[in-house]
């Protein structure tokens, strides 16, 4: 543990006057001393412990501040002396300033793990500017300028690679270990880590935009959305100080004048209202934790926008997902050909040619799949579109069925019943028929005859059954909310074992879905999108949750959470995060004011000392710090 | 009025207590708009009004002292 200046000068302050006091009250005990010579070698740790605070207390007086830490414990234990508890009066100042210096270092191991958090803004940019490589800060660096990446060093800029290629480590953005290949035409963001080579990338975005300032401006600014908690804290420390002062006041007066015992006892006690009177150990801790969950859960690529959805969070028991792009990859692309008495060459052209004119994303993907496979696009004729069942077109003379289960069984019906005979084509259209995982299938027949099938899917991503199952073991119901028809999306919430599916929805349907959803919930409900066109649903719920927003701005914009990885069991982490801080800030209330409110009762009735009163003030507050550290620890 | 919004770095904030009232001190400032002092961050942020600047620069530092005069926020 390193010290600073100051806490060093406090700590050989702090141990002089601890021999100091030894020393007086050793000879205090042995030789009998005249009143004034206890006072001078009472008086000695006592200065030399608290002069500064003495010193302060009188100067901010004359600001006008009244209530001050450093006036209160100067009127309690110059007081103390005053009514001859000499040895007291000194060993109260000098553990209150212990305790100081204990809150000053773990403040600043807090403020230290903070900054060890958010550090990953890039310091410097080497540019190529006019032929020559300039070392420049990154905000200084224009957008289209090339900018070099060694490896080792962050990537100061959002950008694409122009040349070299590298392995990127991208977890101090999405949290995520694997590392991401970069070569030219990769779009790389900001805050990575050059693993291995040497890359020139042109500059997309000023400094400013870029994503590493966007995640800090984040974190940073979400401290200033304040949770209730934290608000509760902050409207109870102002009534809190005056209160116990108050308090103080009349029980140095009252008692005396009703009961007729002496002043001495009940200013004593009084005195010691003084000491915890400082409501610092919750007016410390509670922003702390929040700010500790806040920051641990961005080391994991998970950004909360403010304690307050922290708060919301922890308690939600309802999510809401969209399938798409959430649960599922978010591009179709086609995932088994199964060629039927053809080359899977064949089957792939017919119905990537069937397929050509739809506008259907299922379409452009059989298209796109034929373009990899360089099959050569030829025109159709004759193209038909039956809605709901599939396409017909005719090319060189032979008639392509394309569509679902049905409708090539039909198409082969009529034209082959007599030809071929349909017994042996529909059982295997009847065996394809079972097989299909969660894709959709597009079954394809030429001239009447079966040719197969294919099917285009969009994948699961590989944790989201994961995700699902950690979210339910918290007791938190999930509901899936899609576009997608029927079919599709139930095979997609079996798998899943979602609890609630809503399929076939139109987007403003998707709005009043959960807007119905939200309403019926007795807890909070969260909302997880990709952010590209659930904005109103995102802004609608108690927690918005955007994934997979690294680089995407827009859904950084709308959500209140932001997962930077593609991962949905990033949810599940979030809420354990959140509910870990709430539980620390929960402990941290109940025990400061519970230890505060025992030794005000007890000091009332003569039971406690000042010595305690001081542990209830620092040593409440240190206990308090080091609980909220706890809060921006995560497990990697 | 022309409202900006700005980040100062402090330094010397040690007392948490002390944050908080600095910070409703500064809210009440005629030209301030919201103040907010980050005691971890050792920051503070205010949206005034620029038109007077000057002013409302000289009344945040001198409620700054009355609260911790140990404390300076670093406007430059």
């Amino acid at each position: 543990m390193k010290l600073t200046h100051k806490q060093k000068k406090m700590l050989i302050r702090i141990i002089s006057a601890l021999v100091l006091l030894a020393a007086a009250m050793v000879i205090s005990h042995i030789v009998t001393l005249p009143k004034a010579a206890l006072v001078v070698i009472f008086l000695i740790p006592f200065a030399i412990a608290g002069y500064d605070v003495v010193f302060k207390a009188v100067r901010n007086i004359g600001h006008g501040q009244v209530f001050d830490e450093n006036f209160l414990m100067t009127v309690a234990t110059i007081g103390a002396m005053i009514i001859g508890e000499y040895s007291e009066g000194a060993a109260v100042m000098l553990f209150y300033q212990v305790g100081e210096l204990f809150q000053s270092i773990a403040t600043a191991k807090s403020r230290r793990n903070i900054a060890e958090l958010m550090d990953i803004r890039p310091d410097s940019a080497v540019v190529l500017r006019d032929g020559e490589r300039k070392e420049l800060h990154p905000s200084e660096v224009n957008i289209g300028e090339l900018i070099e990446v060694r490896p080792g060093e962050k990537v100061p800029l959002d950008g694409i690679v122009v040349d070299g290629e590298s392995t990127l480590d991208t977890s101090a953005l999405t949290g995520e270990s694997l590392p991401g290949e970069a070569v030219a035409g990769t779009e790389i963001l900001s805050g990575c880590v050059n693993l291995s080579g040497t890359i020139t990338v042109k500059v997309q975005k000023p400094f400013g935009e870029s994503t590493v300032s966007k995640i800090l401006e984040l974190v940073e600014t979400a401290s200033s959305k304040k949770a209730r908690t934290e608000n509760f804290i902050t409207r109870f420390a102002r009534i809190y100080t005056p209160a116990v002062v108050g308090a103080a006041v009349l029980l140095a007066v009252i008692p005396p004048l009703v009961t007729g015992s002496g002043w001495a006892m009940w200013i004593t006690r009084a005195l010691t209202f003084l000491v915890v009177s400082c409501p610092c150990a919750l007016v410390i801790s509670v922003p702390m934790s929040f700010f500790g969950g806040i920051g641990g859960a961005s080391k994991q690529g998970i950004l909360i926008k403010g304690g307050n959805y922290m708060e919301t969070l922890a308690k939600a028991n309802t999510i809401i997902f969209d399938k798409t792009g959430t649960l599922t990859k978010g591009s179709f692309s086609v995932a088994r050909v199964d060629p039927y008495g053809c080359e899977e060459s064949e089957l792939i052209k017919l119905a990537a040619l069937a397929e050509s004119e739809s506008n259907h994303l299922i379409a452009k993907s059989l298209v796109e799949k034929a373009q990899e496979m360089g099959i050569e696009p030829l025109e159709v004729e004759d193209y038909h579109e039956i809605a709901g069942k599939g396409v017909s077109c005719t090319l060189n003379g032979r008639k392509i069925c394309a569509g679902n289960f049905d409708f090539i069984a039909e198409s082969c019906q009529t034209v082959t019943q007599e030809r071929i005979g349909i017994g042996s084509d529909l059982r295997a259209l009847a065996v394809l028929s079972k097989t299909v995982n969660e894709g959709t299938v597009v079954y394809v027949s030429c001239d009447g005859k079966f040719m197969g099938a294919l099917e285009i899917s969009d994948m699961l991503k590989s944790d989201s059954a994961k995700a699902i199952k950690s979210l339910k073991s918290m007791g938190i119901k999930t509901i899936m909310l899609t576009g997608d028809n029927n079919a599709a999306a139930k095979s997609a919430a079996q798998g899943l074992e979602i609890d609630e599916l809503h399929a076939e929805l139109l987007p403003e349907q998707k709005v009043e879905y959960a807007e119905e959803i939200i309403s019926q919930a007795n807890g909070a409900t969260a909302f997880v999108g990709d952010g590209i066109n659930d904005a109103p649903v995102l802004s609608r719920a108690d927690v918005g949750i955007a994934m997979g927003a690294a680089g995407s701005d827009a859904a950084i914009e709308a959500a209140d959470i932001v997962l930077m990885n593609d991962n949905p069991s990033a949810i599940a982490e979030a809420i354990k995060i959140s509910k870990k801080t709430i539980r620390i800030v929960y402990q941290n209330i109940s025990f400061a004011l519970g230890i505060k409110a025992v030794v005000l009762v007890t000091s009332a009735l003569g039971f406690t000392n000042m010595w305690l009163a001081v542990f209830a003030d620092v040593g409440v507050a240190i206990l308090a710090i080091l609980n909220a550290m706890r809060a921006g620890r995560v497990k990697k | 009025m022309a409202m900006v919004k700005k980040v100062y770095a402090m330094e010397d904030l040690d007392c948490a207590n002390c944050a908080r009232k600095m910070q409703d001190a500064v809210n009440k400032l005629d030209g301030v708009e919201s103040c907010e002092v980050n005691f971890m961050l050792q920051k503070m942020t205010l949206e005034f009004d620029e038109d007077s600047h000057d002013k409302v620069i000289k009344q945040v530092k001198k409620c700054v002292r009355r609260v911790e005069p140990d404390c300076t926020v670093l406007f430059d």
